[in-house]
């Protein structure tokens, strides 16, 4: 009741005009008596259903007795014969959704709607009937319903067509019986009844490509009326386009021409649909791109912001795979970077960061800077990650991109957007060496003055890590001192350790960092004493200036090992007494989602919270998890851990993915399990691993996982010995063995007894590129001139006929799995010859460059010269093998 | 994939961003609280933009919101965000086109109000379970403005407030033609 009493607050100064203001339902409900008068005013009960649907619509919602009520005295006003009260019937029921056994009360009077002569009546009462029928009764009125189908009124036509495209959900095998005559329908002249028909028809025929294809062929050639319709067949066509190019590679691409024609469209929907298709054909053409970008920019200075949204939105998704090809909207999408609107406006200039060169950078930074002061900070955030793709693309560029982003991080701005600019100075930081100084001053500054707690922590974890490698340590310690003068309890904590970092490193600097670090001892905050104290304890305060030793560093810099949540869990059942705390009695087993966790790390190396130097944060808990497991803990250093390859389908009952570890003389294979049925919990489970096809490979290790519960990732490892420092390839077929157990759904307990069992997975490679790192260098020239011509081999190759040139590409550089420098992975829309520059490490610490010269000529035959530089012969020759098979 | 361009919403808001009639057509939005909570953000997301003479349009929780205002009407329609933007335009259109005819013009909250039970018919009309059904203006308006008599129905069952009703509207429908 109360709620009702607000609601009339609320609606005071409406109350003078709102027919609405403040009513409420029980009144409403006492109003609806008036459904059951003999004499039916039907003006009177319009007016009780439109203050009914009002309650509805406003969130209210009637309990299951009054709902039940209103439909009985809702059913009676059947009698009445006035049309617009009739409407509002059936508008009420729709939304009261009946209950089967309600159902069949009104069915009849809607039957007899259905034959009336009225159109209005036949055309809403096949809908409300499909709404809130079902299967048994929809067979009793399936004859009405394919005679409306094929009706002359368009009105009734096009309900049941509808009706039909939401039934074909629920019982498909009855809608898909009235094919011939939704085949009729589309020939329809009424434009409306064309596009449901063609709807209902190609969803019943879906999954039928033959018979999509067949209708996609003849339609293109007739007329299609409604642009509605046209739309639809665009979508089909491109469907037909895309089965059909994956079994033939030659020759024309069918149906081009009719998307082509659809350009000339009068509508511009049909235009933009057409458009849009074009576009996203798999392995498009400029040739065939050209015409939909010229219509896209003539869209582009429409009067209509839809228009121009449109037009600017397929721009930017184009320009991230054929940059070229919208370079030539440039200048109007300039123009759109003062927009109203802002969606627009920013869609704009990202699609210009994508597209530019690398001369056009700084003038496009001077317009951008205008742009940034008054859009919200949703579209600065779209911005700022656009920078930062635009710096790693163009190395050389880093200073006037820099400076930009120190720039906008001294103005206003929300959290998430300045963290943003901070991971992405943070990010450029680590691709670019050379950004390295001028990036950690921006951010010390940035700290001057910052409000955000939790940025200020970050960027000083940060800078205890990169500000002691760089050339000149000491600048950076009177800002970070700053902090411990100025800032709240928990940055002066971490200013602390931060300075403890340096000191540890830099011998020079050690007596000032001790001075500093002694009148932090005075410091008001337990936590800041107790870090001062520590730190000055462990890297030597006595004054002495000493090297750190080893352990100290490991223990300052070292990252933590243990599972938080196992700490945790052993901190609080520690019951105080004579006997200190463990940390070694902590378990190192990980028993939660650990993988859910790194995946979702990986996604996101660019945070603070990541470790520096390259995208490791993923190899980095790999590594703790292997080295807390005994069996591998004297295998050496990492060398490197593959993506995850899925060796299950999706949605089966076991998930199942494995993580190709590397090291010199041995490799273990982490596969990740996920039980996917709630009455089962798996145990004992193992990997049977058949190397047959990989000789030189020798299992030495197997580890299990004890067991597996529903939706709990755990993983097993398998561990096989290599010949040392050797890339060695094979192919493994691998075995899923468990014991399984029942699991009583209600009460979660596992049975005694288990059953052993075995689950087929599918069979993965070792391949040479797992032995490659992908390791950016910022100038390409000078490594490569470094490196000299001692180990350079050379040699040529024929990559016999491929889709496009782009592709052969792509498929080089997965080859040998190393990291593409100065975005020359991309590969012109147009162009006949490509230039692609990779870097790597190869296993043994091995620095290799690649310079890869492409050509394609006209048949589409791709030859390939290959130039490779290492710092071995060996490897150098590797490589070439690694391409000539 | 969707291959037929879905509505997942119309709003009919007014001036304060108060729902005057909505209609949702995805299990996208569960409850009313998570309704109202899109209806206000994208009210205010929107407010401050001039859409009175073009429609104009916004990305938005990866939703694409076309909108357009008159006087204290607000008039907005979701799709999702690989959706036709124009076809979410027409849709628009004819929802604008077909509540100014019903209204005669006078297209504000106080009419809007007064004919709820039109602007309820008008959005049953438009959209059918998200599949568009209507986009013509007049197409829709004349569908919901049948306020007559069933043909046969007698005379004598017409009170003389329905006949003036009846009559009136047959003038206004045939004056707006």
């Amino acid at each position: 009741m109360a709620l009702y009493v607000k609601k009339d607050d609320d609606r005071d100064e409406e109350a003078e005009y709102s027919p609405f203001s403040g009513i409420e339902k029980g009144a409403v409900l006492q109003e609806a008596r008036v459904f059951n008068d003999p004499q039916l005013d039907s003006r009177r009960c319009s007016q009780v259903i439109t203050k009914l649907l009002y309650l509805l619509n406003q969130g209210d919602s009637f309990t299951k007795v009054e709902a039940t009520e209103v439909f009985f005295s809702v059913t009676k006003l059947f009698q009445s014969r006035d049309i617009g009260l009739r409407r509002m019937v059936y508008l009420i029921i729709k939304e009261l959704s009946p209950c089967a056994d309600e159902v069949i009360i009104v069915t009849s009077s809607l039957m007899k709607d259905m034959n009336s002569k009225t159109d209005v009546y036949r055309a809403n009462a096949i809908r409300v009937l499909c709404r809130i029928t079902d299967g048994t009764l929809l067979t009793q009125i399936e004859r009405y319903l394919k005679q409306a189908i094929v009706d002359k009124n368009p009105v009734v036509a096009s309900a049941a067509l509808v009706s039909g495209y939401h039934l074909l959900q629920t019982n498909p095998e009855i809608v898909k019986r009235w094919s011939n005559e939704v085949q009729e329908a589309v020939q329809s002249r009424a434009a409306l009844v064309q596009f449901h028909a063609l709807a209902l028809l190609h969803q019943i025929r879906q999954n039928d490509r033959l018979a999509v294809s067949k209708l996609v062929t003849s339609l293109t050639k007739g007329t299609v009326r409604s642009p509605l319709a046209q739309c639809l067949l665009i979508r089909y066509t491109s469907q037909v386009i895309r089965e059909s190019s994956m079994n033939s590679q030659a020759g024309d691409r069918p149906f081009y021409d009719y998307l082509e024609g659809c350009l000339r469209h009068k509508s511009e929907m049909v235009i933009l649909e057409a458009a849009r298709a074009i576009t996203e054909l798999s392995g498009v053409t400029s040739r065939e791109l050209t015409p939909a970008i010229t219509v896209l920019q003539l869209f582009l200075s429409s009067s209509k912001p839809v228009l121009r949204f449109a037009a600017v939105r397929t721009l930017n998704k184009v320009a991230m795979t054929h940059p070229m090809a919208v370079t030539s909207c440039n200048i109007d999408m300039e123009s759109l970077i003062s927009d109203q609107n802002r969606s627009i406006a920013t869609l704009a200039i990202t699609t210009l960061l994508k597209t530019g060169n690398e001369s056009g950078v700084d003038r496009l930074m001077k317009q951008i800077t205008n742009f940034m002061s008054d859009i919200a900070d949703e579209f600065k955030i779209v911005v700022v990650d656009a920078i930062r793709s635009l710096c790693l693309k163009f190395p050389l560029k880093f200073r006037t991109l820099m400076n930009f982003l120190s720039n906008i991080l001294r103005e206003e701005g929300g959290f998430e957007y300045k963290k943003a600019i901070v991971d992405s100075i943070v990010t450029i930081i680590r691709d670019i060496p050379d950004a390295k100084e001028s990036g950690l001053l921006h951010l010390c500054e940035f700290i001057e003055d910052c409000e955000f707690t939790y940025l200020s922590t970050q960027i000083l974890h940060f800078l205890g890590i990169e500000g002691p490698k760089t050339s000149d340590p000491s600048k950076f310690i009177r800002y970070i001192y700053n902090r411990v003068i100025l800032e709240n309890a928990t940055v002066r904590a971490s200013a602390v350790s931060t300075l403890a970092k340096f000191g540890a490193m830099v011998d020079s600097l050690k007596p000032r960092i001790f001075v500093l670090l002694r009148r932090c001892l005075y410091d008001n905050d337990d936590e800041v004493r107790d870090r001062a104290t520590l730190y000055l304890n462990t890297i030597g305060g006595d004054g002495s200036v000493v090297e750190t030793d080893k352990d100290v560093k490991e223990f300052l810099f070292g990252s933590f090992d243990l599972p938080l949540v196992n700490l945790e869990t052993s901190l609080k059942n520690y019951e105080p007494s004579e006997e200190p705390f463990d940390v070694s009695s902590v378990p190192r087993e990980v028993k939660s989602q650990p993988f859910a966790e790194k995946k979702a790390a990986a996604k996101k190396p660019t945070g603070l919270g990541a470790p520096p130097a390259g995208p490791t944060s993923t190899v980095d808990a790999y590594e703790k998890l292997l080295v807390s497991i005994p069996e591998f803990s004297t295998f050496g250093q990492l060398f490197k851990s593959s993506a995850p390859v899925e060796l299950t389908e999706a949605e089966t009952e076991y998930s199942v993915n494995v993580v190709k570890h590397i090291f010199d003389k041995h490799v273990v294979f982490q596969y990740n399990c996920t039980n996917t049925i709630p009455e089962q919990l798996l145990e004992n489970v193992t990997i049977v691993v058949d190397a047959s096809e990989a000789e030189e490979f020798e299992e030495i290790a197997t580890k299990a996982l004890k067991s597996l519960p529903y939706d709990t990732p755990g993983q097993t490892f398998v561990a096989f010995e290599k010949p040392e420092g050797v890339p060695a390839v094979g192919k493994f077929s691998n075995v899923l063995r468990f014991i399984v157990k029942e699991v009583d759904p209600s009460s979660g307990e596992a049975e005694e007894d288990g059953v052993e069992d075995e689950y087929q997975l599918e069979e993965f490679e070792v391949v040479a590129a797992d032995y490659m790192l992908k390791v950016g260098v910022s100038n390409f020239r000078n490594a490569w001139e470094s490196l000299g011509p001692d180990f350079e081999r050379v040699d040529e190759y024929g990559l016999g006929p491929r889709e496009s040139l782009k592709e052969a590409v792509t498929a080089v550089i997965n080859l040998l799995g190393m990291q593409p420098c100065e975005g020359t992975e991309v590969v012109a829309a147009n162009s006949r010859s490509h230039t692609c520059l990779l870097s790597g490490v190869y296993i043994g610490n091995v620095k290799v460059l690649v310079r890869l010269s492409f050509g394609v000529d006209s048949g589409k035959e791709v030859a390939m010269k290959l130039a490779v530089r290492s710092e071995d012969e060996a490897v150098s020759d590797a490589i070439h093998e690694l391409v000539a098979n | 994939m969707k291959f037929c361009p879905t509505i997942k919403n119309v709003l009919l808001l007014d001036s304060e961003g108060r729902r005057m009639a909505v209609k949702y057509y995805t299990d996208e939005w569960t409850t009313n609280g998570a309704k109202l909570a899109f209806e206000k953000s994208i009210f205010s997301k929107t407010q401050k933009t001039n859409a009175r003479t073009e429609a104009e349009i916004v990305m938005f929780e990866n939703n694409v919101v076309v909108y357009k205002f008159i006087q204290d009407l607000h008039f907005f329609v979701t799709g999702g965000d690989d959706e036709n933007e124009l076809a979410l335009a027409t849709v628009l259109q004819g929802f604008f086109d077909a509540v100014t005819l019903l209204l005669r013009g006078n297209v504000d909250q106080r009419e809007a109000l007064q004919n709820l039970d039109m602007m309820f018919l008008c959005l049953d009309e438009i959209v059918d379970g998200g599949m568009i059904l209507e986009t013509d203006g007049n197409m829709i308006a004349g569908k919901v403005a049948t306020h007559s008599m069933d043909d046969g129905a007698p005379l004598s069952e017409q009170t003389i407030t329905q006949a003036l009703a009846t009559a009136r509207e047959h003038l206004t429908r045939s004056l707006l033609r």
